[in-house]
């Protein structure tokens, strides 16, 4: 091991990371401190939590790093937040939205 | 967005070195630079610094050894650790969680000419409260924005349950979440493996890699792949650890179509010719995770933004032109890692030493002209071996005779193929420009970015002609790098 690696982190072998729970329109999922949104949901067997505009078609995370903007959902009240990056928190309310209600009504269309 | 009043630098602090992203490149460039003697601010959107390629576990919440997965990691721990002395001793301020969405070009006649970055939070909330400034200024600027999977539509693939494969790899590494439990990985190039075996690694049950181009190619260079053995032993390891999960290495098969109705449930592959038409049906195979990736496009929006010219890489991925100092065509502008080619973290890294070498001593500073041409010959040296890897791993020639006229190309505004291929042939556009005026593809949240490639190929398919950087260009051209408020664009750069 060169030195470099002995140096800048925690102890990561001997710290547990906290668990929660956050709310996914009324369900309560487990979690860990440091999963984005879209981990939580992953882990909890949830694929899908908005449809398309058009053709209402189920979507949930595509890229994983915020390039796509398919997994979009609702935080504490807040619409369109991407799922793959806003680390979840202890009692963060996450719903989803379906049916054409979908984010791209309420805002959006940057570039029209 | 050429001519903006530029007052708004008034109060934004000024820095000899701004460096955008925390990547393998980024990082490399940032302490390089601080350590010549510049004062340097390192702007990044990520939580942490790593970018894609060492991405981990929130240091904050650690979950066990965060190497896990990982190439280089040394390698990364060292720029760290650097990272934060730098920090501590006032050399670099970095500022996370931040995305540049406009880049401020200066006036005439400035010297030197700086340019001013107009940041914005890269999610609600995400600057936890602290009062970070909108706006660095910096009398050099290193983009080092990194890229994101390449994709091509298939039929179906915009059902949950397929991913980039980027994508699966980053919840695997940054969350230890396995995206399924069945998965297949499928598209082409080196990258394919470790997703594979990271997957595998971590229990999933991997029915099989499909590659659709075959690793003879990689006989036409043996040199270049001879030139950087680090890379001929990572393959080795990932072909062994291949072996032991027993993943099937299926070469010139494609998943061309996936089947489910609210979520993955099975694909069916094919078998290929060297042109990438189906040659027979290889199968169906039932998975619940489907990965893809077809390469990396390089974002190209900051450099693009600058004025700086761009160019058709090997891959035909947009890239910035730079010279063998990586500097770009425009003054004060600098590009390292993916953006000036796609070529893995190793050639980034070096680029992005190079670019802070370069970058203090373009300010004055005295650099060692011997680390100088080192980084030069081992940025070389990596450039042939990613041109090796691209000729290998080409997108098959033929992937859109795999679409049905139903199947989505853009997933953000649900264009089919049917209408990508009517605004050519019954509205006679003939650019990619036009098809995206008149079928909106590449009109949605995303910008283009997921599908602007494939819309790209495709205009330049039906016209009977290969690709060019203006294919590629309009995807590259966006008013801002990054959705924003009105709020933000009425306090932005226009109105101060
Ligand atoms: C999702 C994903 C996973 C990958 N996984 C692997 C892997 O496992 N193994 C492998 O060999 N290769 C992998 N690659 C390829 C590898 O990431 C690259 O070869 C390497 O990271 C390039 O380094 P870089 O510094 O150029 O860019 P990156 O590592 O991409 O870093 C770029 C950084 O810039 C930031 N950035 C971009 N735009 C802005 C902006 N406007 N404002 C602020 N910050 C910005 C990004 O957030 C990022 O942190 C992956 C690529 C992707 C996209
Ligand atoms: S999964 Fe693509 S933006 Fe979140």
């Amino acid at each position: 091991m060169s030195p470099a690696q002995q140096h800048g982190t925690p102890d990561a072998a001997t710290t547990e990371p906290e668990r929660f729970e956050v709310v996914f329109d009324g369900r309560p999922l487990p979690a860990i401190a440091g999963q984005s949104v879209g981990s939580v949901l992953t882990d909890a067997g949830i694929r899908s939590w908005r449809t398309t505009r058009t053709q209402l078609r189920p979507r949930g995370l595509f890229c994983g790093i915020g390039v796509c903007y398919e997994c979009l959902i609702t935080v504490d009240g807040e619409p369109n937040q991407r799922a793959c990056l806003v680390p979840a928190r202890p009692g963060m309310a996450l719903s989803s939205t379906v049916l054409g209600n979908g984010p791209f009504d309420t805002a959006g269309e940057t570039d029209d | 967005m050429t001519e903006h009043p530029r007052d708004i630098t008034a109060t934004s602090p000024r820095y000899d070195v701004a460096v955008v992203g925390a990547g393998p490149a980024g990082l490399a460039a940032a302490v390089t630079a601080a350590e010549a003697g510049c004062r340097v601010v390192l702007v990044d959107a990520g939580q942490q610094p790593g970018g894609q390629y060492w991405r981990h576990p929130d240091e904050t919440a650690p979950r066990g050894d965060e190497s896990l997965g990982h190439h280089d990691w040394s390698t990364f721990a060292g720029l760290r650790t650097r990272l934060h002395g730098l920090v501590r001793r006032q050399r670099i301020t970095y500022l996370p969680r931040r995305q540049v969405w406009f880049v401020q070009r200066p006036s005439t006649g400035d010297e030197p000419p700086a340019h001013t970055l107009h940041l914005t939070t890269a999610y609600a909330g995400a600057d936890g409260g602290d009062d970070g400034p909108d706006a660095v200024t910096g009398d050099a600027v290193i983009l080092c924005p990194g890229g994101y999977d390449r994709q091509l539509p298939i039929p179906g693939w915009d059902l949950p349950g397929v991913m980039a494969a980027g994508g699966v790899q980053a919840l695997l590494k940054g969350h230890r979440t396995v995206a399924g439990r069945r998965a297949i990985v499928a598209g082409t190039g080196p990258f394919l493996l470790p997703v594979a075996t990271g997957l595998a690694q971590a229990g999933a049950d991997v029915v099989a890699v499909c590659e659709a181009g075959s690793i003879t190619g990689w006989s036409r260079d043996p040199l270049a792949a001879a030139a950087v053995p680090g890379k001929g032993r990572e393959a080795l390891e990932y072909a062994t650890a291949l072996i032991r999960h027993r993943i099937p290495y299926r070469q010139r098969t494609a998943i061309t179509a996936i089947r489910g109705t609210d979520t993955v449930q099975s694909v069916e592959l094919s078998r290929l010719d060297r042109e990438g038409r189906i040659r027979k049906q290889a199968g169906t195979v039932d998975v619940d995770l489907v990965a893809l990736g077809w390469g990396f496009t390089p974002s190209l929006e900051l450099v693009t933004a600058t004025g700086a010219a761009t160019r058709k890489d090997i891959d035909d991925s947009l890239v910035a032109v730079v010279d063998e100092e990586q500097r770009a065509t425009v003054p004060g502008i600098y590009v390292a890692g993916e953006a000036t080619g796609v070529g893995g973290a190793v050639l980034a890294v070096a680029e992005g030493e190079l670019a802070g070498l370069i970058t203090a001593r373009d300010q004055r500073a005295a650099v060692s002209q011997e680390s100088v041409r080192a980084l030069q010959k081992r940025i070389t040296r990596h450039r042939r071996f990613a041109a090796a890897m691209h000729t290998a791993h080409p997108v098959p020639r033929h992937w859109h005779d795999w679409l049905h006229p139903e199947t989505t190309v853009c997933r953000c505004e649900e264009v089919s193929y049917q209408q990508v291929c009517g605004a050519r042939d019954d509205l006679g556009a003939g650019d990619a420009r036009t098809v995206k005026l008149m079928a909106r593809p590449g009109m949605g949240w995303c910008q283009g970015r997921v599908c602007g490639f494939a819309s790209a190929k495709l205009a330049a398919a039906r016209e009977g002609r290969a690709l060019t950087a203006d294919d590629l260009r309009p995807t590259a051209k966006q008013p801002f790098a990054a959705p924003i408020s009105l709020e933000q664009l009425a306090e932005g750069p226009q109105h101060e």
